[in-house]
This record gives C-alpha cells, sequence and structure tokens, in this order.
C-alpha cells in the first residue's frame, strides 16, 4: 500500500544512500580509488557524538556540526597521511591502503572506547512526528530529506559556479590534462576527500539516529549501500551516483512492503537480484560519465 | 627562454627519447619534426612535466624545471596543447576556457580574455554552452588552443594541431599559428605535415628514433628530410 508515510521513508532512505554513493563517487572519479576506509567516516561522526555528550552539555546542533566537522577532518588526514604517499604507485597499493585505514580506525574505536555499542546524544526532534495530510510522519525523515536536498544543490553550486568546483569536475574527466591547466592536483585531491568526508558525517548522524548507538563496526553497511548504489548509477558519474542511491533506497522499501513477512529477512538478496537484473541490462550503471582512463601521475 | 640539455625518457624499460638537447629563444617559432613514434609527443611530455625524465635537464629561463609536477610548470608559463587535444568533454566550452584560465586571478582580466578568444575564434562564441565533448575535430583543436591562450603563456607548444582536420581547417591552423606568432607568442611546434612546418618556422630540429638527427634553419632540416626521404624510398615528404 503506497501511503505517504511509505514514500517519506523510501525518499529519506534514498536521500541519505544518494549522499553515501556521491561521497564515494567523488573520490573515485578522480583517483580510481574505491575508499574502503568511507564507511568509517560514519563511524566516526557516531563516536564523535558520544565523547561529546560525555563532556559539559552543548546544543545538539553544536555537537552535530562538530561531530561533521571531525568526520571531514579524518577523510583530509586520512588522504594526507596514507593514500598520498602511494599515490604514484599502482591503483592496488591505493586500495590495499584504504583497507589498512579502515582497519586501523576500527581497532582504535574498539582499543580505546569500547567494543560494545555506546549511546549517542540525539535532539528530541528525531523522536517526534509531524501530523501531514492525516498520516504521522517521523521528523528524522523530513530532517533527511530537507539536508539532502539542501546539501546537494549547495555541492550543484559548488561544482557548476566555482572555479574550484569546474576543476574536481575537469578532474574526474581527464585528471592529466587538469593538471596541465595548473590545477595543482593535491588541492584537487584534498577537497575531494573534504568532500566526501562531509558527506559521510552528514549520513552518520541520520544513521547512528537510527539506532541511537554506535559501534566499530557501524561503518560496513553504509561502505556496502554506498558502493552498490554506486554500481546501479554508474561508477564514472556524480549524477549517476545520485540516481543509484535513490533507486536503490526506493527500490529497497518497495521490496519492503511487497514481501510477505515471513520473508522479511531475504530483504537484501531481493534487492540484490534487481542489482544483478540491471547490472545485466546496463553494465556501466545507468549513467555512463565521461570516458576517462587516466591514471594519476 | 628554454633549453633542454641531454634528455632521456623512459617507458619501463625501452627509450623513448635519449640524449635530446634543444633550445628556443623568446619570440622563435621551432620546429619539431619527425616520423610518428620518432619521440616528438614524449620530448613535449617531458619539458610540461606530464611525464617524468630519466635523465637530463629542462631549464625554464634559467630556472630547472624537470621533475616539477606540470601544474608547476604551467604556472611558470608553459602551455601544452597536447595530442588529441584533450577538451575536457563533460565540461561546457566556456568552463574548459575558464580552467584555462586557472593560473590567473583576475576576474576582469578573465572577461576580456574571453571575449578576445571569442573574436579570434568565432565558432567557439557560438558554442560557449554546449559540452566540449560534442564539438567537432576542428572546433575542438580552436577550443584546445584557445584554451592555452587563456593562460597568457610564455612558452606555448602545440602537438600536432592539424592532425584529423579537413584541409581547410589545416589552412586555418597554419595562419593561426603565424598570427600567434605575429603576436610574439613563443611557440615549440610538433607537425606531420613537415613541409607547412618549414615554411612557418625559423628553426627546426629533426628527430629521429628518439635521437636529434639534424638542427638549424627550415632549408637545412628540408634537405636532411630529403636524404631521409630518399632513404626510405619517399621523395620529399615523410610518411608515418
Amino acid at each position: 500500500m503506497i501511503t505517504l508515510d511509505f514514500i517519506v521513508n523510501a525518499l529519506s532512505l534514498g536521500s541519505t544512500y544518494a549522499l553515501l554513493a556521491l561521497g564515494m563517487v567523488i573520490v573515485y572519479g578522480i583517483l580510481n580509488l574505491v575508499n574502503f576506509a568511507f564507511g568509517e567516516l560514519l563511524m566516526i561522526t557516531g563516536y564523535s557524538l558520544f565523547v561529546l555528550s560525555i563532556g559539559p552539555r552543548l546544543p545538539w546542533v553544536v555537537m552535530a556540526v562538530l561531530a561533521v566537522g571531525v568526520a571531514v577532518l579524518t577523510s583530509y588526514l586520512t588522504e594526507r597521511a596514507a593514500f598520498r604517499p602511494v599515490r604514484e604507485h599502482s591503483p592496488t597499493a591505493m586500495l590495499i591502503t584504504s583497507f589498512a585505514v579502515s582497519t586501523l580506525l576500527q581497532n582504535a574505536a574498539l582499543l580505546i572506547i569500547s567494543p560494545r555499542a555506546r549511546g549517542v546524544p540525539l535532539p528530541k526532534l528525531f523522536s517526534m512526528s509531524a501530523r501531514v495530510l492525516g498520516q504521522d510522519l517521523p521528523i528524522r525523515n523530513l530532517l533527511a530529506i530537507a539536508t539532502s536536498l539542501l546539501l546537494l544543490g549547495l555541492l550543484v553550486l559548488l561544482l557548476r559556479r566555482t572555479v574550484l568546483g569546474i576543476a574536481l569536475r575537469a578532474a574526474s574527466d581527464n585528471f592529466r590534462m587538469t593538471r596541465l591547466l595548473g590545477v595543482p592536483a593535491n588541492l584537487v585531491i584534498s577537497v575531494a576527500f573534504a568532500i566526501s568526508g562531509l558527506l559521510a558525517g552528514v549520513v552518520g548522524l541520520f544513521w547512528v539516529g537510527r539506532t541511537a548507538s554506535v559501534t566499530p563496526t557501524i561503518g560496513a553497511a553504509p561502505l556496502l549501500v554506498a558502493f552498490v548504489a554506486t554500481v546501479i548509477g554508474g561508477m564514472r558519474s556524480l549524477a549517476g551516483a545520485v540516481v543509484g542511491g535513490y533507486i536503490y533506497g526506493i527500490v529497497f522499501s518497495m521490496i519492503g512492503i511487497l514481501l510477505p513477512p515471513g520473508m522479511m529477512e531475504f530483504r537484501e538478496a531481493f534487492m540484490f537480484i534487481v542489482v544483478i537484473l540491471i547490472l545485466l541490462f546496463r553494465p556501466e550503471g545507468l549513467i555512463r560519465g565521461a570516458y576517462s582512463t587516466k591514471r594519476v601521475g | 627562454m628554454l633549453s633542454v640539455t641531454d634528455l632521456s625518457v623512459r617507458y619501463g624499460a625501452i627509450s623513448a627519447i635519449r640524449g635530446v638537447s634543444l633550445a628556443i629563444d623568446e619570440g622563435e617559432l621551432v620546429a619539431l619534426v619527425g616520423v610518428n613514434g620518432a619521440g616528438k609527443t614524449t620530448t613535449l611530455a617531458a619539458i610540461a612535466g606530464a611525464l617524468k625524465p630519466h635523465q637530463g635537464t629542462i631549464a625554464f629561463q634559467g630556472e630547472p624545471i624537470h621533475g616539477r609536477p606540470p601544474e608547476a610548470i604551467m604556472r611558470k608559463g608553459v602551455a601544452l596543447v597536447p595530442e588529441g587535444r584533450d577538451i575536457l568533454p563533460s565540461l561546457s566550452v566556456e568552463e574548459n576556457l575558464r580552467l584555462g584560465a586557472f593560473v590567473r586571478h583576475s576576474r576582469s582580466e578573465y572577461q576580456s580574455d574571453l571575449a578576445q578568444m571569442i573574436e579570434l575564434f568565432p565558432i567557439l562564441g557560438q558554442r560557449l554552452r554546449q559540452a566540449g565533448g560534442t564539438l567537432s575535430g576542428g572546433e575542438q583543436q580552436q577550443l584546445a588552443i584557445a584554451r592555452a591562450l587563456m593562460s597568457h603563456p610564455r612558452l606555448l607548444m602545440l602537438d600536432e594541431p592539424s592532425l584529423g582536420l579537413s584541409p581547410v581547417l589545416v589552412d586555418q591552423v597554419f595562419e593561426l599559428i603565424g598570427r600567434l606568432r605575429g603576436r610574439g607568442v613563443t611557440i615549440l611546434l610538433v607537425e606531420q605535415n613537415v613541409e607547412r612546418t618549414l615554411q612557418i618556422a625559423d628553426r627546426a630540429y629533426l628527430l629521429r628514433t628518439g635521437r636529434i638527427e639534424a638542427e638549424g634553419t627550415p632549408d637545412h632540416i628540408r634537405s636532411a628530410v630529403d636524404v631521409e626521404g630518399v632513404y626510405l624510398g619517399d621523395h620529399g615528404r615523410m610518411q608515418p
């Protein structure tokens, strides 16, 4: 039964998935790196909220902004410390490095904090609902949609209207030529990682908001979501990532209401059948980006 | 202005160029000719910083630039229009030009430079909002040259600018190079169209299998090419 509640739910899932996929593709487009440490950025956001809640009482919005800031900083620093030194070697070296960063961050959380779940503070708004057209809609879902649209809008502005944004798009078209035009490689890559961290951080707030807790392995699920959404939409295009994220979220929600309750545990399996079907007909994903094989030198 | 000394570049174990030395003075139009695979593109890419030299030095205005990243070399005023033009396909024509001016900062200057490029290449003015990848080969070549000019380069390196263009467009490209030279732009030109290139060049170098075989006036190179042509069984013209 398609109700307003269902639509809002599907769109909020799709919005967060779109941001996740975008955070992954913005780095992949430039570096040809599938960053397996991407999920850990959401974990970092969750633990930042937890740590901030121990100290003096701050308004939630301040804690949220700080936590997202920590995710941005972590993303930027992992690039500086881990990816930059191996960038000019093989793509495999970078891929392995991303596994290492992921493991390192997970174990740091395990050792420093705890293997068990920790509670994170949430605003009251997250557990409230608004009555729209006779239906109770969770405000958390409405906020997720609004925040995602706002972020997407700001990103489009950045990418279309600023020279830095044009340089970012150029770098995913042809990184070598972009550098030959005088655009510093390090600047473009740092900005891409910072944006990736920003998107992961914002999604992280909503992700830990579902269970109001954070664990060291919380990053695995969003990483998988981001990866699958990018594959659906097309690895080569930012628009593809957004489309892939929304399709993933909406189809996943549909499967949720179509399956009989007894088969709910196979929800993921059905989702992957859909993914396989999409890939059978569109092996490059739904949106083909500019063809680029140029490596970073 | 530019001096390349004993430059060698390798792709893995294979040497692409060995011991190449060349020099360009301010305001000169110097041509680099030779058959396909002689190492012309490799030489330009090494000067621009897109390839790391294995050996040798490159100095631009007295300052060593070999081994520097391409963006740093571009900032010093060396612009490369690469073979195949490398238009950024998903960016609009205007965005391509805007990135060409990345190393310049003044906004008003950008607007006047843009207007000048549109005057020089009217077709680009009609296509400003169109994606670079949708332009025809000739239009892309004009865009690639305009994009390089947006940075106000001190040295403009053109790699096969007439490749794949119709005869009319080839005429236009050579006419444009002549005009740029008239404006005092220093140019290093790589071309397959040897005869036409030698007609407009001040000096030329002949590259063969990664080495400089001859250097000097266009007439001198012409005779060296003739000898090579006889050797290859083709009089006067080099075939790829």
